[in-house]
């Protein structure tokens, strides 16, 4: 048993920084897939709520296809396939190009049960009042719909940061990848990809924790 | 090769791999859904704190660390000290594990979505508590999480691409040696996407078809 | 004597269900008229059909001589109809206010966003509105800590913030516990003796006895009766204003 626990002890010096420095990386990774996600989620948002049908046809086209096609299968098509016909992503932008196109479909999904959960008395009021549909959307229903859907964003943003460990798969050097490299130097993958665990742990919990701490407000 | 004929020798290929991911996702499903129910009934029915505890700490640890890591630890880490998981069983094992600690958690909220007044009810009728809890609340709680398992169900589906990074032979591990062979990497990872969304249909019908029978669990 | 608003041939209807069956009639300056009939009579339809929150199937409406909801001979949409509601202060059954917005936001917004006044301006206007309801000791609290008699009240405070020709309610008490009833309607009286001029849908009869002019009664999509409130409460003409009158007392 604490024979598991020695390598720490010898290594932990030299793990650290490398681990330090994954986390980073994954962080990153992380932050921009999210930022392209809920740029492109909300496109799709307005195009599942469009007066063209074309668009929303393609927006719950865009959905399906996203739920049913795994984010490896993206990320391969991305990184290894698109060379073939003449785009190159780098590992890194193939890596955020698939996170952002798979997530954005679960993100248009909350923006879309967010607005549903805002009472239509609300923006009856805000048009009776004098308000414009776009003055009564920024200033009566959107505030309205960020507070709505904050705890499961969080939520979103955690299992996006889980699923960044598929770009090492793609030679995104994150902390799977990372990982990956010290185990075959040190020939100590359990207590390497447990530290690795460690690590993953360190950045979600905290915001698992915060998401549940927003959906059940102390009153 | 005519394009058609090269297609369906890349399905053919890939198709080799569909044993597999039928029987991983099955088998992960049995295996969550089992010992999530279980962990549920102990976590809402019994008060030690010590239990529910580890309870708690088992779901957090595993719904905040990536799939892919709990893959390696099982399949990498525990081959070197000498318990050797094969990948089949290690992908089963670690999607199962994970899987549980989801399921419990939608159990958890199927429960909890019962208004008080049914077990009161049935106690004051005289049934004991075991009895309340699987004759009167489970079949209702059951009927509410079942939708959430669908969604649960078509997520894991895609989730056993993963397990090909660790050489479980299932579709991806099989589309990317494929690819490593011949050169048609963008048919390859297409087809193989396409795969998994025809797979996935049937079952996301399934979860609809729920959805509108028992309504959407609240979180 | 101009009428402030006039209505004539309202029609509504949704898909085959014809709710309003052509409607008539006018609001003087200064005049309060009730609404009264039974549920599913169209009377709410028809109350938000003045500010086009429902959109007519046929009919003229014009406040203060200008034709409602439609220029062109096209219906407008609701970017365009902004400016026509601002000229209307609108109370409604569920209150309706802002929940992220305090009680003076709740108030001052329009003010700042559709008439363009400064923060303080719309905020000294919110007070003076709020202080005619009897609400400024909760100027700075959420609606979510009012109850739904303080919240109604705010809400006519915010309909008065738009300085409205025409104070339009939609059965403003109906949803309020009978204890919380009073205060509205005390201060919907305070309002009627300023002079403004109200269109209120109610179940409130003996309110609308003593404080409107005249008395509708709708039932079945087209106004049943119409004339001086007390005569038509106390000793109405038609058979089936009697008959719902009576349901109501009993």
């Amino acid at each position: 048993m604490i024979g598991f626990f020695a390598p720490y002890r010898d290594y932990g010096g030299e793990w650290l920084p490398l681990l330090l420095r994954a986390m980073v990386n994954t962080a990153v990774l992380s932050v921009c897939a999210f930022a392209l996600a809920l740029v492109l989620g909300l496109l799709l948002s307005l195009c599942q709520r469009s007066d063209f049908q074309a668009l929303r046809h393609f927006a719950a086209l865009y959905v399906t296809v996203v739920r049913g096609v795994p984010l490896l299968a993206v990320l391969f098509l991305l990184y290894f396939g698109l060379p073939g016909i003449g785009i190159v992503f780098d590992a890194f932008g193939a890596a955020i190009a698939g996170l952002a196109l798979c997530f954005a479909a679960q993100i248009a999904e909350l923006f879309r049960a967010g607005l549903k959960a805002i009472p239509a008395g609300q923006r009856e009021a805000a048009l009776a009042v004098g308000l414009t549909p776009v003055q009564s959307f920024r200033l009566i229903i959107f505030p309205q719909v960020v507070r709505v859907i904050l705890a499961p964003m969080i939520v979103t943003f955690v299992a996006l940061l889980k699923d960044s460990s598929l770009a090492s798969l793609i030679t995104v050097n994150e902390l799977v990848l990372t990982g990956r490299a010290m185990a075959t130097e040190y020939f100590l993958p359990l207590q390497i990809y447990v530290a690795v665990g460690l690590c993953y742990f360190a950045i979600a919990w905290p915001f698992s924790v915060f998401s549940r701490r927003l959906a059940v407000p102390a009153r | 090769m005519s394009g058609f004929s090269l297609f369906l020798s890349v399905v053919n290929g890939l198709a080799a791999g569909l044993e597999v991911t039928v029987l991983v996702t099955l088998a992960s499903l049995a295996f969550a859904t089992g010992v999530g129910f279980l962990l549920a009934l102990v976590r809402q029915f019994t008060a030690i704190r010590v239990v529910n505890l580890a309870i708690d700490a088992y779901c957090e640890i595993l719904c905040n660390v990536p799939a892919l890591t709990h893959l390696f630890i099982l399949y990498f880490g525990l081959a070197s000290i000498g318990v050797r998981l094969t990948s089949i069983a290690a992908a089963i094992l670690g999607l199962g594990l994970i899987g549980a600690a989801i399921t419990s958690s939608i159990f958890r909220a199927g429960f909890a979505s019962l208004p008080k007044g049914q077990a009161e009810a049935s106690l004051a009728a005289g049934l004991t508590p075991l009895q309340t809890i699987f004759e009167i609340l489970t079949p209702q709680a059951m009927r509410i999480a079942l939708p959430a398992l669908g969604n649960y169900a078509v997520q894991l589906l895609k989730d056993t691409s993963v397990v090909s990074a660790i050489a479980a032979p299932e579709i991806m591990f099989f589309a990317r040696s494929m690819v490593t062979s011949s050169f048609q990497t963008t048919m390859i990872y297409a087809t193989a996407a396409a795969l998994y969304l025809l797979l996935s249909l049937p079952l996301m019908q399934v979860t609809r078809f729920l959805e509108r029978r028992y309504g959407r669990l609240k979180g | 004597m101009n009428a402030l608003l006039s209505v004539a041939g309202l029609r509504k209807s949704y898909g085959p269900v014809e709710v309003l069956k052509g409607i008539d009639f006018t609001v003087a300056p200064g005049e309060k008229i009730a609404l009264i009939g039974p549920s599913g009579s169209g009377k709410s339809t028809c109350l938000r059909c003045m500010n086009f929150l429902e959109k007519p199937s046929a009919g003229e409406i014009c406040l203060d001589g200008e034709r409602i909801g439609v220029r062109n001979g096209q219906v407008m949409r609701d970017r365009q109809l902004a400016p026509q509601r601002a000229e209307m202060g609108m109370v409604f059954q569920l209150f309706n206010l802002w929940p992220h917005l305090s009680v003076t936001e709740n108030v001052a917004i329009a003010a700042r966003k559709v008439r363009g006044l400064s923060a303080g301006e719309a905020r000294e206007l919110a007070l003076e509105m709020l202080a005619k309801v009897h609400m400024t000791h909760r100027a700075d609290a959420s609606p979510l800590e009012l109850s739904g008699g303080q919240q109604q009240r705010v809400a006519i405070a915010r309909a008065l913030a738009q300085k409205p020709k025409l104070m339009l309610f939609d059965e403003p008490t109906s949803a309020l516990d009978p204890e919380l009833v009073h205060e509205v309607l005390k201060v919907m009286e305070e309002l009627a003796a300023e002079g403004r001029t109200m269109l209120i849908v109610t179940h409130e009869i003996a309110f609308a006895r003593d404080i409107a002019d005249r008395v509708l009664f709708l039932d079945g999509g087209k106004i049943v009766e119409a004339g001086p409130a007390r005569q038509v409460i106390t000793a109405p003409r038609e058979a089936r204003t009697q008959a719902f009158l009576n349901k109501i007392r009993h």
